[in-house]
């Protein structure tokens, strides 16, 4: 299908970007990469009056590095994080995802950015950001805020962005280089949205885990039981059992299969972190 | 309203008013009649449509041909006297890389990407690059023989060079 007319503004800045979806009243949105959105055009699924291209702005091309964090513009590509094109704090899990991200014709254009204002709960850099304790930088109109990437996702496509504002920049806390991440992902077919991916990161020498889990039917959910069980030494089918009672205590209503999914993904990301 | 955009096309300088809403694919089809790109599901799933993109494969029916005001784009027929192309192609003859021929503009402009970023990509590194691409004749396993076929003769062929 092709998409209805829409009208198309060029920014020039953020703030002129921020001025166009103020003007559009709603009915105006961000054109990042486009992997996401003009699919969405062309199946006249997102209805709007404007399309805002802030392809233009060099800014949110750029990353940024200093000694606690790395910031990376919105519209740092998923290629860029694949072929290490940026810098990174997370020992290689960022490039790795990105690399992971769809196909390379649309990790060519796909951007960090875009995917996390999307916020499509299977995506992977939102449940990766969440599990890295990322913060992302939001503009409007005369102001710049700051939120974790664990408060900005509400829900399935649902966010925190009002409707004049945008992402302007993830930063990223670099993390122990003790640490080691894993990552477990299920998908039908490769490149496909994930059906249930986890990320854990284990340091044994400062005594840290983290578990999140994503592609759930809402925003990825962090599952400090889990973490503080597999210090504890719990593995197996103990570990197993505070997983999936976490997930089943997590007020999302999952089947008993997307459950026995949701905790064996966990557990498989729990592993490959500690194998590491 | 339509606005005036200049690319560089398979090497010319093209200037054209385009709606806001047509997609390059549907640009270098409907303005430019360069019908070797092929738009299969125009959702950016099955990569009928990939084309070069300043230099990097993309989607032609999600990109905007409004977005790309001043970028360059190749699609297969600008590729009709590459080396490397020329290659992939008589590889994809002699392993029976195509069937009907309307996934082949795309499998041979993601095929020469990945082979140049990869060129000792085995078979498994194939199937997982070239999974982007749908053949709905099912012809994955001529397809898979031809790239291998062809990275080896293109990094053999590179080898030689002093």
């Amino acid at each position: 299908m092709k998409p209805a007319p829409f009208s198309y503004h060029r920014a020039t800045s953020v703030e002129d970007a921020v001025a166009a979806l103020t003007q559009g009243g709603g009915m105006a949105r961000i054109l990042a990469g486009g992997q996401s959105l003009v699919p969405m055009l062309n199946l006249r699924l997102a209805p709007l009056d404007t399309v805002v291209d802030i392809g233009r702005v060099e800014s949110l091309k750029q990353a940024q590095e200093d000694a606690a964090s790395v910031r990376y513009g919105s519209l740092i590509t998923h290629a860029a994080f694949e072929d290490k094109r940026v810098p990174d704090g997370s020992n290689g899990l960022m490039s790795f995802v990105g690399g992971q991200i769809a196909y390379r014709a649309v990790r060519n254009r796909g951007t960090i950015g875009g995917a996390i204002a999307l916020a499509d709960p299977a995506a992977d850099w939102l449940t990766t950001l969440v599990a890295l304790e990322a913060k992302l930088v939001v503009a409007g109109p005369g102001n710049r805020r700051t939120v974790a990437a664990a408060d900005f996702v509400v829900g399935s496509y649902l966010t925190d962005l009002a409707e004049n504002e945008m992402i302007e920049a993830i930063v990223v806390p670099r993390r122990a280089p003790t640490e080691r991440w894993g990552h477990y992902k299920v998908a039908r077919k490769t490149g496909e949205y994930a059906e249930s991916m986890a990320i854990a990161l284990i340091d044994k020498a400062r005594g840290t885990a983290r578990v999140v889990v994503g592609a759930t039917d809402g925003a990825p959910l962090v599952l400090d039981r889990a973490g503080r069980a597999f210090l504890d030494g719990q593995r197996d089918a103990a570990l197993h059992a505070v997983i999936r009672d976490e997930l089943m205590a997590s007020g999302r209503q999952f089947s008993a299969a997307r459950l026995t999914m949701h905790t064996t993904v966990a557990m498989r990301g729990l592993k490959d972190a500690a194998a590491k | 309203m339509k606005v005036t955009i200049s690319l560089t096309v398979n090497g010319e300088r093209v200037q054209r008013d385009v709606e806001p809403r047509t997609s390059l694919a549907d640009f270098l089809r409907e303005e430019l009649r360069l019908t070797a790109t092929h738009l299969g599901c125009e959702h950016g799933v099955c990569g009928a449509c990939t084309v070069m993109i300043d230099g990097a494969p993309a989607r032609a029916c999600i990109a905007l041909a409004v977005a790309l005001d001043g970028s360059e784009i190749r699609t297969v027929e600008g590729f009709a006297s590459d080396a490397a192309m020329t290659t992939i192609k008589e590889a994809f003859h002699q392993e029976h890389g195509l069937q009907c021929g309307f996934c082949t503009p795309g499998m041979l402009i993601s095929a020469r990407d990945l082979i140049a970023r990869h060129p000792d990509v085995d078979e498994a590194g194939i199937r997982t690059a070239m999974s982007g691409n749908l053949c709905r004749c099912t012809g994955y396993q001529g397809i898979v023989r031809s790239i291998k076929s062809a990275a080896r003769q293109l990094s053999s062929a590179q080898g030689k060079q002093p």
